[in-house]
């Protein structure tokens, strides 16, 4: 059987990715940054996750005015990187799951989640950012990705609490998958930040500090904290936090929390990093 | 009845809801459309020709000749669409932020580093800013 062991929560912020891309990691202002994420780096590749279900939103990449699912699942066999303006990233090829995507879409729909499924689709940074900090730059990424894009960017994106239940049906629709895999999920996003308005760089390490916390200890009270409070106290677009309550709905209730960090900036956000296992 | 919008009063804070991506769907698939190396090329090579293909209000096209970012946004713009103009002009998130706010790109820079905007220094952040558009 299929087991979801472990969910990873990240930041994913292009600068970060283009500083990879730039060989420009060892510079002062990114060191502390990259340091964050050493031991990530080793625990993933003693985890060796052969699925990853990635949780992430789409920055007007691959989804235009046009067209805005809420919740959209990636069930193709492979995913490009997308140009964002400046040419794709220069990283591998996400590979998809497409056995395991299909059937949780069908499992989810059946528990009430009305997904959008998808099968041809660029993955910008908020999808390949969180790769390139986890596994590096290799040749190809050492797993199979699952694509779960959230739409953050019209409000209002998916209540907390909505999130939260998603990635509770992910997780039951992993457990009956028949296949032995280990399957991680991860939420990125966030953590506080504003990119727009005279309010642009606000940055708020309480409210972090207490979301890392709470995400970890008290996930359902957390789930219940509406939208406005986190457009008030984490920016505009510390709404994208949301996203990190699918992954940890996925998990047991009970969790070892196996690593922390937290960076203040990364370009115009903060950056926070949790890795939690089921115990 | 009408909607609740309880992110109204949100100081110097513009949030894209319904009604603003209503007001600005041209103006953001014009953004759309710079994702394109060709497009980029057209719109770099004569601006107010390239903005005249696109059924966008005049204030909407004299705010993207203007590059007034708070404009753009408060005519319906969304600001991960109007990144596709600052990356067409080859200016960073940072920079394009920074033009938001009044203040300087070394001035947002060592805000940044010196751990960000504090919650508390909001209001006076966004009364600089009214200053600096209707001053």
């Amino acid at each position: 059987m299929a087991e979801l062991s472990a969910s990873v929560y990240t930041s994913h912020v292009p600068a970060i990715g283009a500083a990879i891309d730039n060989g420009k990691t060892g510079e002062d202002y990114w060191k502390p940054l990259f340091a964050g994420y050493e031991y990530s780096k080793k625990w993933v590749v003693e985890q060796k996750p052969d699925v990853v279900i990635l949780v992430y939103n789409d920055h007007a990449s691959a989804f235009d005015a046009n067209l805005i699912p809420t919740f959209a699942l990636g069930t193709g066999v492979e995913f490009n990187s997308a140009d964002e303006g400046w040419g794709p990233r220069p990283v591998p090829t996400v590979k998809g799951h497409p056995q395991l995507a299909s059937h949780i879409a069908q499992s989810v729909i059946q528990d009430e989640f009305d997904l959008t499924i998808f099968n041809t689709l660029d993955v910008d940074h908020g999808l390949t950012v969180p790769l390139s900090l986890m596994f590096g730059q290799p040749v190809s990424w050492p797993c199979k990705v699952i694509p779960l894009a959230v739409n953050v960017v019209l409000y209002p994106p998916p209540s907390g609490k909505r999130c939260y239940a998603l990635g509770k049906a992910l997780r039951s629709a992993v457990d009956s998958f028949d296949e032995d895999l280990n399957v991680q999920i991860w939420g990125t996003g966030g953590m506080s930040h504003q990119l727009q308005g005279p309010r642009a760089g606000l940055i708020n390490k309480d409210f972090d500090t207490d979301f890392l916390n709470r995400l970890v200890k008290d996930p359902e009270g957390l789930s219940q904290v509406p939208h406005i409070d986190y457009v008030r106290l984490a920016g505009s677009e510390g709404i994208e936090l949301v996203m990190w309550l699918i992954a940890r709905g996925a998990m047991d209730e009970q969790v070892t929390e196996k690593y922390r960090f937290y960076h203040v900036p990364a370009s115009n956000t903060a950056v926070g990093h949790l890795i939690l296992e089921n115990k | 009845m009408s909607l609740n919008k309880p992110y109204l009063d949100v100081p110097g804070t513009t949030i894209f809801d319904a009604d603003m991506a209503q007001k600005g769907f041209h103006l953001n698939q014009f953004c759309m459309s710079l994702m394109k190396s060709k497009n980029r090329e057209r719109f770099k090579s004569g601006e107010i020709a390239y903005l005249n293909e696109w059924p966008m209000t005049e204030a909407q096209k004299d705010s993207v000749l203007k590059r007034d970012y708070n404009l753009m946004i408060k005519l319906g713009g969304n600001i991960y669409f109007l990144a596709k103009i600052f990356s067409c002009d080859g200016l960073s998130f940072q920079v394009a932020a920074s033009t938001m706010t009044g203040l300087s790109v070394e001035e947002y820079k060592k805000m940044m580093i010196t751990g960000g905007r504090a919650l508390d220094d909001e209001i006076c952040a966004y009364e600089v800013m009214e200053d600096v558009n209707h001053g």
